[in-house]
């Protein structure tokens, strides 16, 4: 950084509160768009200065590089499916965290090479930035590639996780410290390799319902890493732009584990990961306590136009056949006929929390019409119809009743308090947690097989013939 | 300790701070996008990479500098791009009913 120019600081304590303002606007519906677009603004006003510091025209690398790595986000960016936003979200995460463990490896080289003095305050946040920044990296490419269906549940078991974890973080803790003691290239590659293995252990035994929040928590790590990149470079917007990730990230976390109604170990270490081996079989056992009544097409459309309320649940398996406007357009078709229609969201239905909203929103699907948990819930008794559509463990009552489930304590959608229950589904699959659902064995409960986009379609037709 | 890291502590703990109180109430819905939006912002680390790489003197330095900026010019471009392409969608439909009924 030129010392010449007493401006940067004031142009980057400028940016920075475009930042902050950024992050509250994004934080209310009104305004996110918006404050994403200031986000971005001050990103851009940032690069540009640091081009122009840098003098990027004399650095053909650092504009190709630009080109490259820009133009493939921005085509990840345009051409993902809202179905995988998710993993896309994840990938980019890790793209961050790479970035910043990379940025602290080539200033740790640099100083070697020039046999520059190196004192704690920089190779402190050099080392947990560079463990923090390869943790993330590789754990959220294992997120992608869970999310992306890459990696099966097998992968998830192979490997000998528990022993494995301990001993990694020991490995980390005491090259960190060697390095600190005694600067060395190879414990810092020691260090480094560690923090990557770390990563992928951590992450490959978390079950698919709970990888939302594992992304959020990789993303806050992301940020903490960039903040000491930003120690490393004396750069104080790094600093501030990473550390408001880092904890308006951790806070995002929070808020998730509560919507879930987990706390963040029990996301980590707990119940899912331990028990999903085990969960598939030993919570099979209602399944023998009744069987599955199947209905026909012209029987379900019958029953929908005959009711006075519906309620809606729409969960991944709806996004997955993007039968969106199908849905809206069945939803359509019953509110002309006078029925009333709401949709029952719930808060981590689809991948991410409030990934549902954001499918609804793509087919144009009325904001008043959706119906956050805590709010529809009290509704159920008094509902003639619910119509679920591919979704699974947000309505499985095991979590209210069955304490050995490992779902149990997760808030649920009680539809099963409904007059009478109509569940679309592909097959007799099982849902993320892999666990069975008592409500399919339930007496009032109707079971509808296949493809949602078509079966939704067939269903229209039908009720118009009702 | 040294007056610059002492200060650069300062910023740090206050960032924290700022950090957690910006976004204390954030009504599901908006998780998604909030996360996302966040992502793109840790994406200044591009501004990180563009400054090691423009200050390179070794093949070694030049090599994982080129890299950063890639890794982190994905991170950002589309980390914003994505998260507008989200939020448009939220923008289309009338948000805001008469009486002010959102989904909180």
């Amino acid at each position: 950084m030129s010392s010449h120019s007493s401006l940067l600081p004031l142009i980057y304590l400028f940016l920075a509160i475009l930042f902050i303002v950024g992050i509250k606007q994004l934080s209310s519906p009104k305004t996110a768009r918006n404050g994403n677009l200031l986000a971005a603004f001050s990103m851009l006003a940032a690069i540009l200065i640091t081009a122009y510091q840098e003098k990027i025209l004399t650095v053909p690398l650092m504009l190709v590089g630009i080109i490259i790595g820009g133009g493939v986000g921005l085509l990840l960016a345009y051409r993902v499916k809202m179905t995988d936003m998710p993993q896309l979200v994840a990938l980019f995460n890790g793209m961050g965290g790479g970035a910043a463990a990379l940025v602290e490896s080539a200033e740790l080289f640099e100083k070697l090479a020039l046999h520059a003095p190196l004192f704690l305050a920089r190779t402190i946040p050099m080392t947990i930035g560079t463990g923090v920044g390869c943790i993330t990296f590789s754990g959220s490419m294992v997120a992608f590639g869970k999310l992306q269906g890459i990696l099966g549940p097998k992968a998830s078991k192979s490997f000998i996780l528990k022993g494995l974890t301990s001993i990694l973080a020991a490995v980390i803790l005491i090259s960190t410290v060697l390095f600190l003691v005694r600067i060395n290239p190879t414990v810092y590659e020691i260090l480094a390799a560690a923090a990557l293995v770390f990563g992928i252990v951590m992450v490959l035994p978390i079950g698919g319902a709970d990888m939302p929040v594992v992304i959020s928590l990789l993303n806050s790590f992301t940020g903490l890493s960039v903040a000491f990149a930003g120690f490393v470079l004396r750069n104080n917007l790094l600093i501030i732009s990473g550390t408001l990730v880092g904890a308006s990230g951790t806070l995002l976390t929070q808020l998730m584990c509560k919507a879930m109604n987990r706390s963040l170990s029990n996301v980590l270490f707990g119940a899912f990961g331990a028990q999903e081996k085990e969960g598939a079989v030993t919570a099979g056992s209602p399944s023998s306590n009744g069987s599955i009544k199947q209905v026909s097409l012209e029987d379900a459309a019958v029953l929908l136009a005959y009711s006075k309320n519906v309620v809606i649940v729409p969960g991944y398996g709806l996004a997955v056949a993007q039968a969106q406007h199908q849905i809206r357009d069945l939803a359509d078709l019953l509110g002309k006929k006078g029925i009333e229609v709401k949709y029952a969201i719930h808060p981590v239905a689809g991948r991410m929390p409030g990934h549902m909203n954001v499918l609804l929103a793509e087919a144009n699907v009325p904001y008043p019409q959706l119906h956050e948990m805590e709010e529809i819930n009290p509704e159920f008794p008094r509902t003639d119809l619910v119509l679920v559509v591919g979704a699974n463990d947000v309505v499985n009552p095991a979590a209210r009743v069955t304490k050995t489930s490992p779902i149990y304590g997760m808030p649920i959608l009680n539809v099963d308090q409904a007059e009478k229950v109509i569940v679309l589904k592909r097959g007799m699959s099982h849902g993320f947690a892999g666990i069975e659902n008592e409500l399919f064995y339930n007496p009032k409960t109707y079971m509808l097989f296949g493809d949602a986009r078509e079966t939704l379609q067939k269903l229209i037709t039908a009720v118009k013939e009702v | 300790m040294s007056a610059h890291l002492l200060f650069s502590l300062y910023v740090f703990v206050l960032a924290v701070f700022v950090g957690f109180e910006v976004i204390s109430k954030v009504p599901a819905t908006l998780h998604t996008p909030l996360m996302s939006g966040t992502n793109a912002i840790h994406g200044i680390v591009l501004v990180a990479a563009m400054l090691v790489l423009g200050s390179a003197h070794t093949s070694i330095q030049t090599s994982l500098g080129f890299l950063a900026v890639i890794l982190g010019a994905a991170n950002v471009v589309g980390g914003f791009a994505v998260t507008d392409r989200m939020l448009q969608m939220f923008k289309k439909k009338p948000t805001v009913s008469k009486n002010g009924q959102l989904d909180e």
